[in-house]
């Protein structure tokens, strides 16, 4: 059977990811779609570490590693600099994990998303502080336990509607991804490339150790994520919602919660409130699916 | 840079750039020391539908004439393309010994 | 060609004349006028360059790192609160080795809100790696600004040219602005060696051990020392090309002054003054007006203050639990190498004015003592 991506692989193995890395399959898929013309910056995240320390490297693109804060501003900074120089054909992208997108780094986001500077934004989001040792983020997910979630004061927050809020920016395009359905991701990069102005990718990137899973789960959790209904698999195009993984008979939360550590002092009625409020968010994305 | 896989070392401030930055390929640091398990491969079930090969957060697997072959210097054990081979030719098994 | 303008203005001219390539910028007063003219030009198309409208100073620089890396020559200009936003990337662009501009207007920090002229929020950044230039003058101040990318691009290390709030920054004052093309045959395009590109893929600032980052620390340093030699190198350059000399230190009145006040920034044109008058009254007073902090010129003040038999240093800024800032740096050079005392005073904090009639009043003051009896002397506050 011919592969469903290119064979070139623009990331060498030897890195410092964990075993069972989402954001591993995330960056895999992601360099065959942009290729070689590609630029990243990075801030502090996993893959400040994933990719080697000095003075050794896994990927072969060019990369600047650069502060917490300052993904999308860097990387607009990276793609006036390369406008200036009449290099503008390159691919500019801000890689972010779910810290930098959602937090620390959601000011800059929105600065770059508000001038629709032409960049590339990717979130690889595996719902926590990982990189420092599994500490609670905006996109932790209600129920979840972290260091700073303890079992006894477990995340009582939902997670950070990142999507809508990078929609009401009015971005030309965005995307949700899941590192199970690398051909989904695969294909709306190709398009995405030819797209001028801010698009932003969010992918579901599972971590085993921040998720207490076991490493060969990764894959069959970010499938689980989508075909439960928790992470819908989607995009905006010109503001036309299109759901592009259909999740008919959306199998119960449960199926994806029981498979994961960081769920295990969940209650039936914690998790019959985890399917509510996953049963509503779903049911305003069909809504917008709907629309013409 | 390719996938050079020679380590690098400096004896000297002058050898050293600048600035920090990438000189080799981390393809220098064979993470397969890190495996507890190890995957078994079975080519005769195989039905090459690549799907191992893509879902590899390490890259450690080639397609090699469609064959899927399992870099063992860089493989972490992690299981993920034995749990997602549709024919389960893959078997992790206890490494060493 | 001659034309009157405001500091701030000067900054923009030079900075067009440094043909930038990028600037991304934040308003703060009282900065808005270098990058509204900024805008202006860059709109008229008199000057080639992307502009990026951030949404804070911390995102400024950030965007400066990223276009410099990318080997465009960047520009931006804050003042106080918007400097200290940037401190974690002004260390990082120094460690990143990106030879980046940016002015600084001297304004307090706060709280208490204040907008006029203090010199905290720049000497606070001292050990960044940044160079700092200290401005009088409003040419000066765009001369710089193309001085400091030719030394900066030179040894890789960023620049700071600082000027006083509304003193200088919205004082207009006459500019010769020099020909485009003796600026292009002064200073050359940026050609950056490490830029990141696709044809040459490296990472750039991966986490590095024990083992090597003091390595990279020394060569940082060793930069700093390379810089204070490519601007005293500049000073001669840079007359010969456009016919007006900048050294590290600006000495007036000093071939036989025996009092020595030692200030920075506009306080050294009011200096001056009183130096002027004093010496009519038969003092033998002098002014050095401290140019470059860093790379600090150490060979050059223990030279000018070599024959000096009192040393006043008047400070514009405070380090709270210790003295001047000025005043520290300039005891530590002398340190082993001259005992002459050294008399620090605090003055002008929050635009406060320093008029002549206060600094001959702090001639006068240090005249009645052999050697300062305290670490530091308020001038002129209420008590």
């Amino acid at each position: 059977m011919k592969p469903t991506l290119p064979l070139e692989e623009l990331m060498s193995p030897g890195h410092l990811a964990c075993q069972g890395c989402g954001g591993g399959i995330a960056m895999r898929t992601t360099l065959k779609a942009l290729g070689r013309d590609t630029i990243f910056t990075f801030p502090a995240c996993c893959w400040t570490v994933i990719d080697g320390p000095f003075p050794y490297s896994c990927l072969e693109v060019p990369l600047l590693h650069m502060a917490f804060e300052t993904t999308a501003a860097t990387a607009s900074g990276i793609k006036a600099a390369m406008n200036a120089m009449g290099k503008d054909k390159t691919t500019i992208c801000g890689w972010a994990g779910d810290g930098g997108t959602f937090d620390i780094g959601l000011q800059a986001l929105s600065g770059a998303a508000e001038r629709n500077d032409d960049i590339f934004y990717f979130c690889y989001d595996n719902e926590a502080y990982m990189n420092t040792g599994i500490q609670r983020s905006g996109a932790t997910p209600y129920g979840a336990w972290t260091t700073t979630t303890p079992v006894k004061h477990f995340k009582k927050e939902a997670k950070k509607s990142i999507d809508d809020i990078v929609a009401a920016h009015k971005v030309p395009y965005q995307a949700t991804a899941s590192v199970a359905y690398p051909e989904d991701l695969f294909k709306k990069l190709v398009k995405a490339k030819d797209i001028r102005g801010f698009k932003f990718i969010h992918i579901i990137a599972p971590c085993p150790p921040g998720w207490k899973a076991k490493p060969e789960d990764t894959v069959k959790l970010a499938r689980l994520a989508v075909q439960t209904g928790i992470f819908p698999v989607y995009e905006v195009d010109g503001g036309k919602y299109v759901q592009t993984l259909k999740t008919p008979n959306r199998k119960p939360v449960l199926e994806y919660l029981k498979l994961q550590g960081r769920f295990k002092h969940l209650k039936e009625t914690d998790v019959a409130d985890i399917q509510k409020m996953v049963d509503t968010r779903y049911a305003e994305l069909e809504k917008r699916f709907l629309e013409k | 840079m390719a996938k050079e896989r020679k380590k690098i070392d400096f004896k000297k401030l002058d050898e050293l750039p600048p600035m920090v930055m990438s000189l080799r390929s981390i393809a220098a640091n064979p993470t397969g020391s890190w495996r507890n398990l190890k995957p078994v491969l079975d080519l005769g079930t195989c039905i090459h539908c690549t799907i191992c090969w893509k879902f590899c957060p390490d890259g450690a697997i080639d397609l090699v004439d469609d064959n899927p072959v399992i870099n063992m210097d860089f493989c972490k054990g992690c299981g993920i393309c034995a749990e997602e081979c549709p024919k389960k030719c893959i078997q992790m098994v206890k490494e060493g010994k | 060609m001659k034309k009157v303008m405001m500091g701030n203005h000067a900054i923009s001219h030079g900075a067009t004349l440094a043909r930038v390539q990028v600037i991304a910028a934040y308003p703060i007063t009282p900065q808005t006028q270098v990058v509204e003219l900024l805008s202006e030009i860059v709109a008229d198309q008199r000057l080639k360059a992307e502009f990026i409208k951030v949404e804070s100073e911390h995102s400024a620089m950030a965007a400066c790192i990223g276009a410099s890396s990318a080997g465009a020559r960047a520009f931006t200009a804050t003042s106080s609160q918007g400097l200290a936003l940037m401190h974690e990337l002004l260390h990082w662009s120094a460690g990143a080795r990106l030879p980046i501009v940016m002015a600084n207007i001297n304004r307090a920090m706060a709280p208490p809100w204040n907008i006029w002229t203090d010199q905290n929020d720049s000497l606070s950044q001292r050990d960044t790696g940044w160079m700092q230039f200290y401005c009088q003058s409003n040419q000066e101040v765009l001369d710089t600004v193309i001085m400091a990318y030719k030394v900066a691009e030179k040894v890789l290390m960023p620049a700071m040219i600082v000027l006083d709030a509304f003193s200088l920054s919205h004082t207009y004052e006459i500019v010769d602005l020099p020909d485009q093309a003796l600026v292009d045959k002064y200073l050359p395009p940026f050609d950056y060696k490490y830029k990141l590109d696709v044809k040459n893929p490296h990472t750039y600032g991966g986490l590095t051990t024990p083992d090597w980052y003091m390595e990279f620390r020394v060569k940082m340093h060793e930069a700093m020392d390379q810089a204070l030699v490519e601007i005293k190198k500049e000073a001669d350059v840079f007359e010969k090309a456009f016919g007006r000399r900048y050294d590290t230190v600006d000495p007036y009145m000093m071939e036989d002054a025996e009092t020595v006040l030692v200030t920075s920034g506009t306080a050294a044109s009011t200096a001056r003054f009183t130096v002027d008058q004093l010496r009519a009254q038969g003092k033998k007073v002098g002014n050095l007006r401290m140019r470059v902090l860093r790379p600090f010129p150490f060979a050059d003040v223990r030279e000018q203050l070599k024959n000096a038999k009192k040393v006043i240093v008047i400070d514009r800024n405070i380090s709270f639990g210790y003295h001047g800032i000025w005043a520290q740096e300039v005891k530590s050079a002398l340190y082993g190498h001259s005992k002459v005392p050294v008399f620090n005073f605090i003055a002008g904090l929050g635009g406060r004015d320093i008029f002549p009639e206060t600094i001959a009043d702090i001639v006068a003051l240090a005249d009645k003592k052999k050697k300062p009896d305290q670490e530091l002397y308020w001038v002129e506050v209420k008590r």
